[in-house]
């Protein structure tokens, strides 16, 4: 299979939707002339032009209360914050409008919005441009949560965003994206919510890895099988659905469980994990339920203490040695 | 002390129809009577919630949707009663939304102040104050992408004019020369706050400037002033010309919600403004010019009358929601996991 970037992935689930489908528009800041900041809609303007590939003011109330109007009315726009730190100027057309709009109506109002935004921390942009906000949302019904972690998964979960009937906020990590892997050219390949992916099967430790910390936690299982452990490494995909089942299945396997996330510890994705598991898996473990997870400081400017905070592959290694403290 | 103008200068109903003008007095008094029989009901039973009446902004609601085509759209606030009403959507279904039934408007999930009705253009009450704004911008983007025609109204208060959300829509409207019409009910007050309290420029209308739209003051307790002025700003903004800041001033007779007492301003004041009812005002003015007798404005009176009873029937027999009445709501595509 060909092989594209987890951008260029992005980019063609974008372009082959709105080939497909003349509702889908795009828009947010510098998305158009610019290609946006980080590229993803790079000549998008030039095939859509601005009516369909539009660039906005500095207005994420706008942005997103306008994306929410024009879904209601028969659209079904891609709405783009340049960063997950940008979601709280928005906050209240997200959580009280967008999430709500359905519900509060009884299921008169449709909202197929994808909002699509970055996250993660992508090297000294300090505390205001670093969040992973995915628990933010969690608490709040109505939305989905997406964190692809490779780009098929970005295309495919991409176009099930934009297909679907309901809010998403779809959260692309910025250090993901020039990962190059397999994307399948079907225009009509589709990666369904609430399907979690065993990326890498093993017998001792499941790893439940949450975007970048997929790509974290294989490289980890590398480590752990030269000491002989066998880690299974899932990939949630979405967090909102959660694939309880393939979980649950897997910690009945393996008896243990590290989840890990570079969004804080506090309250983080994992703490939703770890509850659902303790409340519905709890006989399968062997030992406590592990967080790998980002300090419960602000991300850090200084390379010294961001890399302290943010969670890496040897955080994933100790934690699951820490199981057999009898081994080397 | 907060005044109405000290003259108040007679209705001018020249040029309008008699029927356009007795469907106004009509709604007027439609949107009237449901609140107070609210009223009436949240004094002698258990109802849920609360709700914001806007006795005496009702010509407003309906002067504007007046100049509106059945498919243009409309986003209201906490107090949005009027705006339905004007709207069309049936008093039945509003009645039972606030008794929680499985026939209101809403199926019950919304209540007061997230009333919609989708196949009337009402999309919906946004109770957070300001929030409907950017939400009527977005469906005017999507009359002009979709090249339909419609127009988009965004009915919102002077609290909702200090709001990020009315200067990221505006600006964006403006930009964009999307077809919405903005209009501030100036009721004077947000919650206690006058507008002199709260905003730096009192004239609200003149905030337009800063967008390069025509803003424009109306008397808002006179419908017909509303609705030619509405009328100008709706055929601007379908001819493509843009967006219009509306703003209409009024008074809020009643407290900021039910049972709120008003203490925050003089007594005088509230029956100062009252001499400006709108209702009352086109009745007058329908009466001197001859365009109806007390005998047809008597039979309005009682159709309204008829129709609250039956609205109340409606709700009182409808079935009340039940727990699992939300399942289809949170999501359209439903995963155990959502739930």
């Amino acid at each position: 299979m060909r092989e594209i970037s987890y951008s260029e992935a992005i980019r063609e689930a974008m372009c082959e939707e709105m080939r497909r489908d003349p509702t889908v528009f795009l828009m947010g800041e510098d998305v158009g002339v610019f290609g946006g900041v980080w590229g993803v809609s790079h000549d998008m303007l030039a095939e859509f032009g601005e009516e369909r590939v539009r660039d906005t003011p500095i207005s994420e109330i706008a942005i997103i209360g306008a994306g929410l109007g024009a879904a209601m009315m028969g659209m079904r726009p891609i709405a783009e914050i340049m960063f997950g730190d940008f979601l709280m100027c928005a906050g209240d057309q997200i959580v009280n409008q967008v999430a709500k709009a359905r519900f509060m109506s009884g299921g008169k109002a449709q909202v197929p919005l994808t909002i699509r935004v970055t996250t993660g921390a992508p090297g000294s942009a300090a505390a205001q441009h670093s969040q992973s906000p995915e628990s933010w949302f969690m608490n709040i019904p109505g939305l989905k949560i997406v964190v692809p972690a490779t780009p098929a998964d970005a295309k495919g979960l991409l176009k099930t965003a934009i297909r679907g009937e309901d809010p998403v906020i779809f959260l692309e990590h910025k250090m993901l994206y020039g990962e190059v892997g397999p994307v399948p050219e079907d225009e009509n390949f589709v990666v369904p919510f609430g399907q979690a992916n065993i990326i890498r099967e093993g017998k001792d430790v499941t790893i439940v890895g949450v975007s970048i910390m997929v790509k974290k936690a294989l490289q980890a299982a590398d480590v752990l099988a030269k000491e002989g452990i066998e880690a299974e490494v899932i990939d949630v995909r979405t967090l909102v659905p959660l694939d309880r089942e393939t979980l649950i299945r897997s910690v009945a396997k393996t008896n243990h469980v590290i989840i890990a996330h570079e969004a804080h510890k506090r309250a983080g994705p994992g703490a939703e994990i770890a509850a659902m598991l303790a409340e519905d898996a709890v006989e399968y473990l062997d030992g406590p339920i592990v967080r790998v997870a980002a300090k419960n400081v602000p991300l850090p400017y200084s390379p010294v203490l961001e890399n302290y905070v943010l969670p890496n592959v040897n955080d994933i290694v100790e934690a699951a040695k820490s199981f057999w403290p009898g081994k080397a | 002390m907060i005044s109405p103008p000290e003259t108040i200068p007679p209705i001018d109903i020249g040029g309008l129809h008699r029927d356009l003008l007795l469907e106004m007095y009509y709604r007027m008094l439609l949107a009237r009577e449901f609140e107070e029989k609210l009223y009436y009901l949240f004094l002698t039973r258990p109802m849920p919630g609360t709700m914001h009446q806007a006795t005496g902004q009702e010509a407003v609601a309906v002067g504007v949707v007046s100049a509106l085509q059945p498919g243009d759209y409309i986003t209201s606030t906490h107090r949005g009663h009027a705006h339905c009403i004007a709207k069309g959507v049936p008093v039945n279904e509003m009645m039972a939304e606030m008794f929680a039934k499985r026939t209101g408007s809403c199926h019950g999930m919304g209540g007061s102040m997230h009333l919609c009705d989708f196949s009337r253009g009402m999309l919906g009450a946004f109770a957070i104050v300001g929030a409907g704004i950017p939400i009527a911008v977005g469906a005017a983007l999507s009359a002009y992408v979709q090249r339909s025609g419609k127009v988009a109204v965004a009915f919102f208060g002077d609290g909702a004019i200090n709001k990020g959300a009315f200067h990221e829509a505006a600006n964006m409207a403006t930009l964009w020369k999307l077809p919405v019409i903005f209009v501030c009910e100036n009721n004077q007050y947000a919650l206690s706050m006058t507008v002199e309290r709260s905003s730096a420029v009192t004239n609200l209308a003149s905030r337009a400037v800063a967008y390069g739209m025509p803003g424009i003051q109306v008397d808002g307790n006179d419908v017909t002033a509303v609705y030619r002025s509405a009328l100008n700003a709706v055929e601007r903004a379908r001819s493509g010309q843009g967006p219009t800041l509306l703003e209409c001033i009024t008074y809020r007779i009643r407290g900021h919600a039910r049972f709120e007492s008003s203490h925050y301003r003089p007594a005088e004041e509230v029956e100062t403004w009252k001499k400006t009812d709108p209702i009352q005002r086109l009745r007058q003015a329908l009466i001197e010019n001859q365009l109806t007798s007390e005998a047809e404005l008597a039979s309005i009176e009682d159709r309204v009358e008829e129709e609250m009873e039956q609205a109340v029937a409606f709700a009182e027999q409808s079935e009340d929601v039940q727990p699992d009445d939300y399942l289809p709501y949170i999501t359209m595509e439903i995963n155990h996991a959502t739930t």
